[in-house]
């Protein structure tokens, strides 16, 4: 710490302690996190992911954070300081992932907060890792190879692969547990792939993703109508069960097909804004071509992905974000990309049409971007499709979970209007 | 056959009709959250009056009925669907349905595709609010109705939630304004709340039909709703039992109701994971805890004849007033606490004389006066000292612990936590508007479980596994408290669990310790609510420490009046207090008039009594009161408005543009201005805010919960709509001008995106054309070009040399005014400085300029004696400087720069000003405040929001004042 100035310097993670620290990650998307762990053991980093979930951990985070923070930054904090309680690792060993969007959204600041949590709560010499794609804070401890990048953005196609199908069969299997049964044979499959350097070139993808198609198809089905759900919204809250008071389950149980977006997707449309920021505003021509060169690498991604789903006649494929982005136009500019931005609004118009106009939108209560991209754009988008049956739910340490199963319901009770 | 029964959050409803759809029987009661043994007494009582043996066809609904009927085995409706199949039954030709009750409020849109709204998260103007609001004046709903329809005039009141609501209430209560007036404008906040909040922006018109309790019960809150909405709604025949009717109506299956009643007999256990430890683990624990507080009391004289000096303190508290009279070493001869009423002149006068008439031989030396009702009582009865609040209380805490280090006073709406360092008050931190976990909280809850407060408190003690139901408000832990009932949990841990809230939200919401070290050693606990046992053994459990609460724990204002009256005391030896003759004459009146000194339009009341003493309650200035303008010379808020609105607006000829006076307008507008201008357009702004302004935007307005600022701008909209302009430019911007202090130049979001929301939800723009193209001006070099072609989208082709030159002038005005405002911040405090008066940084945005989102606080700190200047103003004389945070915004990082300057300087203090909901503020405060304590300056943070009372704002500012002069008293001893 500098003498003249609260400030203090962070604890870096350095290349001596990647040999027997444990990185701890909060958890987000669980099939995606299955597959990907095994790139990151296979550069030699003890990285685990951090399940926990109850009123403890919110507890720990409504005491050591601001209490007007966002609802993923309170559940992964809480989350994070639970673990090192627990005795369950050496404090001086633990290192904590977490990604860092660097975009005007608060979500930047997680980590500052966490390292500021970690200190009030005793353990400031905890290294906290930044997992960004803009050279955000550079650890010298991190040094992740091409081949595992190239595997990284692999696993992320696998896992929405297995996630966008599994959701299509599940609601309608003969013999219960079959689909599940089969996410973790593929996942274990492509993790063991990953472990011996294999299963990344986009042949060995195209492959992979065919087989999971035709493993999940393969699967006894009866196909009896359904209320069709979509759930979007904040990233976080979206694909994390604590985050969403298991949203999924509760909608499974009220007998409703789920759908939820592809990762890959959220990814492209990030990465076109800020692409989209410097063709509105001018500024760096370096930095333009090296997010157009992202940008056509992921679409060729997205492709690949998004072919193999249209390939199999018994699933619906999620659009392409360019389409989506036409979508978009005259209902929010595109270079509205702070948090979930135009994306939200041109997904809610994607879903009318492919049955499913059903959507919860899940956000954290308070959420500035939200303001604008969900609740400020609903009213608009039912003026345009006003087969759209929406409900917002805010997420928080103190909603219950009652009045948001109210809520849901009554959008159910109408959805199940509709379908008879 | 087919039975109804709907299981709201206050009460239970039931109906059966008969094979024909004849309505044969209906019933409404309260439950008192007795939701289990209510149904069943239903249930039972249908049983025997249709001597039911067979199964029969019934659903249920409400949203307490959700889990039980899934239980029990009955069909379950949602409530609003329910309500939706009864309207289709009964009034089909409905349009719009507005459902007001207990706790929840909805409305439905049932022309063309079903729209439905629920409140929210956080969410007032409910049947509960209301009833809060009565019992707030001490009266019955009924008769707040009945007041109602003798109303003069409309004040505002925040209805987003009761918290807000209070503290518009009880000042207007305390300044003496008209119940009937008070009556009738919460019935108007019910109504503006129900239409930002629900219709979201949605219109309401067509056929309204009003359901629900309070609809059906208060005519004068229909009628409020008649008159805002422009409609005569209908309430219906049946009207409280109308979703019971739409579950009749929408069941189907039958059901074997004895089997239902014997299962929803059956215990449920509730989960042991968010269950608490124990109070008292032994009956010991409890009588050490016991013996150990008695200790802790002061000398009492009551009841003995008395003869000689006395010393009178008084405080005149939001909901109770408190009086005490000491002798000269302190020692109790008459107190009294009791509830103001409403009324607190009224409740004093009969104080005193009952005072005097005991003590008839007493000499009262000096007297003294805190709290709220501060200047009304000094000004009306002669009282020789006011005294700020948290000094009064230090004051009364030095007598039981010398060496005092924290204190904490929890009373009935509000909470105070001071900081004692080198015997001065150092760090204060009083509960935001959106803070619940007062004592009126646990009374409100005492109450709606069918308790008196103390017995009710006393249950808790002894709960063995106290229910956990977080540090939220009220709003959410209303709806915890539902959920815990419902699955089982006994009053005594829900008692238990709701004085741990009470501590919780004291500590980790108000105060924001993460440890109980950072409190200190020396902790006194007062106000009425730490009476409460429960409460004062949840604190110490809590923070893991002994702490004291002095037996006259309620009255320490009053008790620390005295004692300062004393210190304080006149060489004359007499007060100038009313005599007992003189207060037995004592007569008041009340008039209530709009002052028309200024733009804001304060509703005064004036209290008038006799012999040329008066008050005036309500006013944002000392304009009134003086009936001289107020002097804006030290005051850079006032200065920024002037040099605004003295821009010129030109005389183009390519047409009107209008610029919305709102968020970021209010910085980037001389640069709007001058472009437009330069480029042959007339330039028009919307003006600065008030009242009017924002209702007229509010229906438009679809997130209830973004900040005050951004649903203003809903209103500036609709001022340029009704001004006829050509067109609305507002435009997206996501960054901000780059002052090369922080690692990017972002806006926040809900600036950057604003425009956006408004083109969505706003449908009356007619011919105007509404420009919220995303411009960069930031980018100084490519802005000319770009801009051009946003220029020619709209209006046609530009000369390259025409728009190029106009840029260049609109930088050249944005960067002469940033530099005026650094300059007159300059002259006013080296001006300050030359008048000996300390300086104030008023550090927000650059839109909290604007008068409805500051609320005059500026003038005020001005009217207290100091020089006001702005964030801006400071922050540019701070180099580039490390934070602990990644600081991406351009408004925000002129905060941290602005603390920085602040903290190495000895005259200057920082009040953050802080929007209510503002997340981006979750971040900056605790940077803010520990630059500030790094350097041992001060943090003063004040949340603003729609509420526009002073008062509490007025006391955190006196308390600094206080914590200043004694700091400086420090600094001069040294």
């Amino acid at each position: 710490m500098s003498k003249n100035s609260p400030y203090r310097d962070r604890v870096k993670f350095t290349l001596k302690m990647k040999k027997d620290y444990t990185i701890l990650s909060p958890s987000m998307a669980p099939i995606h996190f299955k597959i990907l762990k095994p790139i990151l053991l296979r550069q030699g980093f003890k990285i685990e992911i951090m399940e926990n979930d109850g009123p403890e951990v919110l507890q720990l985070a409504l005491k050591y954070l601001h209490n007007d923070m966002c609802y993923p930054a309170m559940l992964t904090t809480g989350q994070m300081l639970a673990t090192i309680m627990s005795g369950k690792y050496d404090p001086d060993k633990v290192a904590m992932v977490i990604t860092q969007s660097g975009g005007g959204c608060r979500d930047s600041n997680y980590i500052n907060l966490m390292r500021k949590a970690f200190e009030k709560a005793g353990y400031p010499n905890v290294p906290f890792i930044s997992a960004n794609i803009w050279g955000l804070e550079l650890n010298s401890g991190i040094n992740l190879s091409p081949k595992s990048l190239l595997m990284a953005l692999a696993g992320l196609i696998y896992g929405d692969m297995i996630m966008i199908v599994s959701n299509q069969v599940r609601p309608y299997e003969v013999n219960k547990g079959e689909t599940d049964a089969m996410i973790d044979k593929w996942t274990d499959a492509l993790g063991k792939g990953f472990s011996n350097g294999k299963g990344f070139s986009t042949k060995a993808i195209k492959k992979n993703l065919k087989s999971i198609a035709d493993d999940f198809a393969s699967i006894k089905v009866e196909k009896t109508p359904k209320v069709k759900v979509a759930v979007i919204g904040e990233l976080y809250l979206k694909y994390s069960a604590p985050g969403n008071n298991h949203l999924e389950k509760f909608l499974a149980e009220q007998d409703c097909e789920v759908y939820v977006p592809s990762i890959l997707g959220f990814g492209i449309y990030k990465t076109n804004g800020a692409l989209e920021d410097l063709r509105l505003y001018g500024g760096n021509k370096a930095k333009k071509a090296i997010l157009e060169f992202a940008m056509k690498y992921m679409f060729k991604m997205e492709d690949i992905l998004i072919s193999a789903i249209e390939a199999n006649p018994n699933f619906v494929a999620p659009e392409r974000v360019n389409d989506l982005k036409k979508r978009a136009e005259g209902v929010i500019g595109i270079g509205n990309s702070m948090g979930e931005g135009w994306y939200l609004a041109a997904e809610m118009l994607e879903f009318a049409d492919n049955g499913y106009e059903n959507i919860v939108i899940v956000q954290p209560f308070g959420c500035l971007p939200c303001h604008v991209a969900a609740k400020g754009m609903i009213n608009k988008v039912r003026r345009i499709d006003p087969r759209l049956n929406i409900v917002d739910i805010e997420y928080d340490p103190g909603a219950t979970k009652v009045n948001q199963e109210n809520r849901i319901k009554l959008m159910l009770v109408v959805a199940k209007e509709k379908l008879l | 056959m087919r039975i109804g029964i709907d299981i709201g959050s206050t009460t239970i409803k039931c109906v059966v009709l008969d094979d024909a759809g004849n309505l044969i029987h209906k019933s409404y009661e309260r439950h008192f959250a007795m939701i289990k043994e209510k149904t069943r007494e239903v249930i039972k009582g249908l049983i025997d009056k249709f001597n039911i043996t067979e199964p029969v066809v019934c659903a249920v609904s409400g949203s307490a009925g959700m889990g039980l009927a899934e239980r029990a085995g009955v069909p379950f409706v949602q409530e609003v669907y329910a309500t939706k199949v009864a309207i289709s039954h009964r009034l089909p030709d409905t349009d719009v349905v507005i459902e007001l009750g207990g706790e929840d409020a909805k409305i439905l849109f049932l022309k063309g595709n079903l729209e439905v709204r629920m409140n929210g998260t956080c969410a007032g103007g409910t049947g509960a609010f209301a009833d809060q609001m009565a019992s707030l004046m001490q009266i019955e709903t009924s008769e707040m109705n009945e007041l109602a329809k003798n109303y003069e005039k409309i004040y505002s009141i925040a209805s987003r939630c009761g918290v807000f609501a209070k503290t518009d209430i009880q000042p207007l209560l305390n300044q003496g304004a008209r119940k009937e007036d008070i009556s009738a404008s919460i019935f108007y906040a019910i109504v503006n709340q129900t239409i930002t909040g629900l219709a979201q922006g949605h219109p309401i018109e067509g056929n309204v039909v009003y359901l629900g309790g309070p609809l059906t019960f208060l005519s004068e809150l229909r009628r409020a709703f008649d008159k805002t909405l422009k409609c005569e709604g209908v309430c219906p025949e049946d009207s409280l039992v109308f979703v019971a009717l739409g579950a009749a109506y929408y069941a189907e299956e039958k059901v074997d109701l004895a089997k239902a009643y014997e299962i929803i007999g059956e215990k449920t256990d509730f989960g042991a994971e968010s269950s608490l430890s124990p109070l008292f683990k032994s009956k010991e624990e409890y009588n050490e805890f016991i013996e150990r507080h008695s200790a802790n009391s002061v000398p009492r004289k009551e009841g003995i004849e008395y003869v000689g000096d006395a010393y009178l303190g008084i405080d005149s508290g939001s909901t109770t007033l408190k009086v005490v009279l000491t002798d000269k070493d302190g020692a109790i001869i008459f107190s009294k606490y009791q509830s103001n009423q409403g009324k607190p002149i009224d409740v004093v006068r009969e104080t005193l004389l009952e005072m005097y008439e005991k003590y008839p031989n007493i000499k009262i030396v000096s007297s003294a006066v805190t709290g709220y009702g501060e200047d009304m009582m000094r000004s009306a009865l002669g009282i020789d000292i006011g005294v700020v609040e948290t000094v009064a209380h230090f004051t009364a805490a030095k007598y039981f612990m010398p060496d005092v280090e924290f204190i904490i006073d929890i009373g009935g709406q509000d909470m105070k936590c001071f900081k004692i360092r080198n015997g001065a008050i150092d760090n204060i931190f009083l509960n935001e508007a959106c803070s619940s976990g007062c004592g009126s909280f646990l009374q409100t809850f005492a109450s709606s479980l069918g308790y008196p407060i103390e017995e009710f408190a006393n249950l808790g003690l002894f709960g063995n596994n106290p229910v956990d139901l977080g540090s939220r408000c009220t709003v959410f832990m209303n709806s915890s408290v539902k959920q815990a009932q419902k699955e089982g949990v006994t009053v005594e841990n829900i008692s238990a669990g709701l004085s741990i809230s009470v501590v919780k939200n004291a500590l980790y919401k108000v105060i924001r310790v993460h440890s109980a070290d950072e409190l200190g050693k020396k902790i006194v606990v007062q106000g009425g609510t730490f009476l409460n046992n429960a409460v004062l053994r949840a604190f110490e459990q809590e923070i893991g420490a002994h702490v004291i609460r002095p037996d006259i724990a309620g009255m320490m204002g009053a008790y620390g009046a005295a004692l300062y009256a004393n210190q304080m005391k006149k060489h004359s030896g007499y007060s100038a207090i009313l005599s007992y003759e003189e207060l037995k004459n004592f007569t008041y009146s009340i008039k209530s008039v709009t002052c028309n000194g200024c733009n804001n339009k304060c509703q005064l009341t004036v209290n008038d009594f006799g012999g040329g003493r008066k008050f005036i309650g309500g006013n944002r200035c000392e304009k009134p009161v003086t009936n001289k303008a107020q002097d804006d010379s030290l005051n850079l808020y006032e200065y920024k408005l002037k040099k605004l609105a003295s821009l010129p607006e030109g005389e183009g000829t390519r047409g009107v543009i209008g610029l919305p006076m709102g968020l970021n307008m209010y910085e980037m507008y001389p640069f709007w201005n001058t472009l437009f201008r330069e480029l042959g357009f007339t330039v028009k702004m919307s003006g600065f805010s008030n009242r009017k302004l924002y209702l007229n935007g509010q229906g438009t307005i679809p997130s209830d919960t973004v900040c005050f600022p951004a649903k203003m701008m809903h209103g500036h909209i609709q001022k340029l709509i009704e001004m006829n302009v050509d067109a609305i430019f507002y435009p997206c911007m996501t960054y901000n001008f780059n002052e090369k202090k922080a690692k990017n130049n972002y806006n926040c979001a809900v600036i950057a995106g604003y425009p956006e929301v408004i083109e969505a939800n706003t449908l009356n723009f007619g011919k105007i054309k509404y420009i919220n193209d995303y411009v960069g001006p930031h980018n100084r070099r490519e802005f000319a070009k770009r801009f051009k072609k946003v220029l020619e989208k709209h209006f046609g082709a530009f000369k390259n040399g025409a728009v190029k030159k106009a840029c260049k002038k609109a930088y050249l005005a944005y960067d002469n005014y940033m530099a005026d405002i650094n300059r007159e911040g300059l002259r006013i405090v080296s001006e300050a400085r030359r008048e000996d008066k300390k300086i104030i940084v008023l550090a927000g945005r650059p839109y909290h300029a604007d008068p409805e989102i500051n609320h005059g606080i500026h003038k005020l700190i001005c009217a207290l004696g100091f020089a006001v200047v702005s964030e801006d103003a400071v922050a540019c004389m701070v180099p580039k400087f490390k934070v602990n945070l990644l600081s991406q915004w351009t408004y925000h990082q002129r905060l941290f720069s602005a603390a920085k300057y602040v903290a190495s300087q000895n005259d200057m203090y920082l009040v953050h000003l802080v929007s209510f909901g503002c997340g981006l503020d979750a971040l900056t405060t605790d940077e803010v405040r520990s630059l500030l304590e790094y350097y041992g300056n001060l943090y003063t943070q004040i949340k603003i929001d729609e509420v526009t009372n002073l008062g509490a704002i007025k006391i955190r500012l006196r308390s600094l004042i206080a914590a200043i002069e004694q700091q400086s008293k420090e600094d001069g001893n040294e």
